[in-house]
């Protein structure tokens, strides 16, 4: 068996790497692994450090904040505090990921599995990414908006276009479409359209604002009917379409911003899905590899280091917990699901009747094209895992003194902590339900913004900041109005 | 097939731009952090890098957020001994934010300061924005008076010692190839003929072979009188004289140490020479230091004694400045170094004194010197020597003189000494 063992040494070269990938994806393909082309780039520490700052993007515009991330990391790197990803992959076709140099053989087939094959194929079959990104025009439209970003401020200033930066990414998070499908970005159509949008959208904007006066209008119901009529949750594409003062090529930024938000928005609702399907694989795949005799017992035991040290999960009164380990939630859900599949017993009979003694890899793939973190947790959690994590959900109601466990993993209680679970993950309750509600535009202009507020809780105080943000954006004032669970509406800032 | 791409080599300061500007948008609270550190500790340890920290609200992006309060159900790992309905305290400090929030609880504990290291260089143009030396440029790029020799390829002309040998053998040779070429042509053509005539004929004494040899031998003389070298051969190594702008400076500390200067007052001076030191290193690849110390004589000491050692007695200043100017004279001449003074007083003096140390700066060091610094730390009225000082400010623009009262007095008087000049 023992020559088939691809290397020994813990120092890899050029020509090893291109061997374990094209094995390790001779394997993908036997399980059915559905991938992007893959481009492998090897990096140093340093690079590691940049690309962090740049959200992982290979090329990004210039901004102040960037640098203020490359600080941070930079100092707890330097410190000690934090070790780098072995890894960072890029949605992108071909699927780029980058390698950092000073890992070892056994480390760097690890994250080719993990990366190449892992995240590859979840960015190709996961719906999320298929409906919201173009993984094939990413780069190209990130190349766009860094010339477009640096041609303005050329023209315009630095100043002028970080100050409109800064106000953009305030409102990142609200520059998504969480329901409709966004058109694809190419680049070409993107710069034919940009184009045209700067000609025409300044007309359409002075249609809306226009002053002169109709006479044969009642003004009575005019007057009380709403614009937008109905509330619009993606501020930044009000505001790029609405706002009465910015120029086209602020538009224009507005734009970029939101697009970019958009991109990162299917990440930010699968990271439980994405690593624990990633993790998955990798075990999945580099066991195989080493029943098929291409690794050594040495590179399986510095393997299995690594990996459970990534689905490590620290309990809740540790000192080194932080919530969650989405690595080890995926990687037991997924793991779970596959002994579902393959080895059910009753209790599993009862609660996945479809799954139980079904094709796992079928099963797997099914849960991996079809679900958020969301839905996944509130359709694949197992009483098993609940178990084996020892789950329990806390309420903590501010009119309560104390804290109530409100049920652990018993009987009675894995429904309530899956879907306890599963809302957590629900960007939808994470995140404030703010949209706009109203722009008075026979009056004074100013637009209202409407927070829902669900179960009390409050806006945090960075709310009047991002509301000056919103006033640069706006040019006129804005209004912040929260409307309570029994239908009270109340004015909670204002700016200026 | 996978593509595998080293990018190693690629530039790693990607990350370089955004620092920048980092730096450049935050920069008043740096500078506020840069001064705070200055006065925190020693200053002549200030020669590194600095770990800054700015309060994280000012650097902070605002996002809309849920704050603290309402009502949030959240899901742990680990439960040990919960059942369902148990009631607990809600814990304090520590961990969390108090709701027992999964993702608040790191960031509960509180970094409120954003701490990162600030490069030397980073550092010090903070320290030193828009401060220059004065006339510093000036003298630098139009008064260099200072010359170097510096290698400019080879030349024929030059003096014996210059010859470059090789390069006058190359020459040589190439010379004596081309002049005895034709020559060399012939009596091949001959040899040959030689060859063909020798077994044509067996006469010794054949006039044609006679001939054929004369003409043999008359080529080979006319080859070996081309000279070996010439005149012409000779290439010498050019040199030519480079202006070099004077990159030294000297910097005379002058401080009296009568009684009545006290260890505060020493020390509010000592911060001051630094601070001088600091700003000229920046502009200066060499700069020697003199400390003269003065109360009725004055001494040259080390830094040591300088700033620790302690006199009594009466004040005479002109000694200080007669021994700066003999220093000058000795060991610093104007045209390779770039002299600076910096004087440190409470203003005492001796009254007859005043009128001589206006004199001698003014008739024999300011015509020196590209900058006379002149503190008094005191917070009474000036006396006599302020009021002569005056007279040379006025007569020379680069004296300058303040009055610092307290350490927080330093910075200012620093900056607005050395501010940019405008015109």
């Amino acid at each position: 068996m023992t020559h088939r063992v691809i290397s020994e040494s813990s120092e890899w070269t050029f020509p090893l790497l291109e061997r374990y990938e094209k094995i390790i994806g001779g394997i993908a393909a036997d399980y059915g692994l559905d991938t992007y082309a893959n481009q492998i780039e090897i990096i140093t520490a340093e690079q590691m450090m940049d690309a962090y700052s740049s959200v992982g993007m290979p090329i990004g515009y210039n901004h102040w904040s960037y640098g203020k991330q490359f600080l941070q990391v930079e100092q707890n790197y330097k410190r000690g505090q934090m070790g780098l990803a072995y890894e960072i992959v890029i949605n992108s076709d071909p699927c780029i990921a980058y390698l950092m140099e000073e890992n070892t053989t056994a480390m760097q087939a690890l994250v080719i599995a993990h990366a190449s094959y892992g995240h590859n194929s979840f960015f190709k079959g996961n719906y999320l990414f298929r409906t919201w990104t173009s993984a094939d025009a990413i780069i190209d439209y990130l190349v766009f908006a860094r010339n477009y970003v640096a041609e303005c401020e050329e023209r315009y200033g630095q100043e002028a276009v970080e100050l409109l930066m800064d106000s953009c990414h305030a409102l990142m998070n609200y520059g998504v479409d969480r329901y409709k499908r966004p058109s694809p970005l190419s680049i070409d159509e993107e710069q034919r359209r940009q184009r045209e949008r700067e000609e025409y959208l300044q007309f359409q904007i002075n249609d809306l604002w226009r002053t002169v006066p109709t006479k044969d209008n009642p003004p009575t119901l005019e007057s009380q009917r709403r614009f937008p009529t109905e509330p619009q949750e993606n501020l930044l594409y009000f505001i790029e379409k609405n706002a009465p003062l910015l120029e086209p090529w602020q538009r224009e930024i507005v734009r970029i911003v939101r697009k970019l938000a958009q991109y990162f928005y299917p990440q930010r609702q699968t990271q439980v899905m994405n690593e624990g399907w990633a993790t998955f694989w990798h075990y999945t795949l580099l066991n195989e590899l080493y029943d098929q005799g291409y690794v050594t017992d040495g590179f399986m035991i510095e393997f299995l280091q690594s990996h459970t040290s990534v689905v490590f999960q620290p309990t809740f009164d540790s000192p080194y917990y932080s919530g969650i380990n989405p690595y080890a939630l995926g990687f037991s859900m997924m793991s779970d699901i596959r002994r579902i599949c393959e080895h059910p017993d009753n209790e599993d009979r009862y609660w996945f009747p479809d799954m139980a003694g079904s094709d796992w890899k079928q099963t797997l793939d099914f849960a991996m094209r079809n679900f958020k973190d969301e839905s996944f947790i509130a359709q694949f959690l197992s009483p098993k895992v609940i178990r084996d994590f020892k789950l329990f959900t806390v309420l903590d109601d501010d009119t309560d003194e104390k804290l109530e466990i409100s049920a652990i993993h018993d009987e009675s209680g894995y429904r309530k902590v899956r879907q306890a679970l599963a809302d957590q993950y629900n960007l939808g309750s994470r995140e404030p339900n703010i949209q706009v509600y109203n722009v008075d535009y026979r009056g004074d202009r100013s637009l209202t913004l409407q927070h829902a507020i669900y179960n009390r809780k409050p806006l945090s105080d960075s709310a009047s900041e991002v509301l000056k943000h919103l006033h640069r954006l706006w040019g006129f004032t804005v209004r912040l109005e929260t409307l309570d669970e029994q239908g009270h509406r109340e004015l909670v800032a204002e700016c200026p | 097939m996978p593509t595998l791409i080293d990018r190693r080599l690629d530039g790693k300061n990607k990350s370089a731009v955004n620092r920048q500007r980092f730096i450049r948008r935050f920069k008043n609270q740096l500078k506020k952090a840069v001064n705070e550190a200055m006065n925190g500790r020693s200053i002549t340890d200030m020669d590194s890098g600095e770990k800054v920290s700015i309060p994280t609200r000012d650097i902070s992006e605002p996002i809309f957020s849920h704050g603290q309060g309402g009502k949030r159900e959240v899901v742990h790992p680990g439960n040990k001994e919960f059942v369902k309905g148990d009631r607990v305290a809600r814990p304090r400090g520590g961990r969390g934010s108090g709701s027992g929030g999964g993702q608040a609880s790191n960031s509960g504990s509180g970094e409120d300061e954003f701490v990162f290291q600030l490069s030397r260089e980073e550092f010090l143009e903070l320290f030193f924005e828009d401060l220059e030396l004065p006339n510093l440029v000036k003298t630098q790029l139009a008064k260099a008076n200072e010359f170097k020799a510096v290698r400019a390829g080879v030349s024929t002309a030059g003096i014996p010692p210059n010859i470059d040998v090789v390069r006058s053998l190359k020459s040589a040779l190439a010379r004596r190839i081309a002049l005895s070429a034709p020559y060399a042509s012939r009596l091949r053509g001959k040899q040959e003929e030689l060859r063909k005539l020798l077994e044509e004929v067996e006469d010794e004494d054949d006039p044609r072979l006679v001939a054929l040899r004369e003409e043999i031998t008359h080529l080979q003389a006319r080859m070996r009188a081309v000279p070996f070298i010439d005149t012409i051969d000779l290439r010498y190594a050019n040199r030519v004289l480079q202006p070099q702008p004077t990159t030294q400076a000297v910097m005379f500390c002058l401080m009296d140490v009568s009684g009545s200067m006290d260890k505060t007052r020493k020390d509010l001076a000592k911060r001051f020479f630094t601070l001088l030191y600091l700003f000229l290193q920046r502009n200066y690849e060499r700069i020697d230091v003199v400390f003269i110390r003065h109360h009725t004589v004055a001494k040259e000491v080390d830094e040591e004694e300088f700033f620790y050692s302690r006199e009594t007695g009466g004040t005479v200043v002109s000694s200080a400045l007669i021994m700066m100017r003999d220093i000058i004279r000795d060991r610093y001449p104007v045209s390779s170094w770039n002299i600076y003074a910096a004087q440190a007083s409470d203003g005492d003096n001796w009254h007859h004194d005043s009128p001589s140390c206006r004199d001698i700066l003014m008739n024999q060091i300011m015509n020196l010197v590209r900058y006379f610094a002149y503190i008094e730390i005191t917070p009474d009225r000036h006396q006599s020597l302020w009021e002569v000082y005056e007279e040379v400010k006025k007569a020379h623009p680069q004296f300058a003189m303040r009055q610092i009262d307290g350490p927080a007095d330093i910075y200012p008087v620093f900056r607005d000494l050395f501010k940019r000049r405008t015109a």
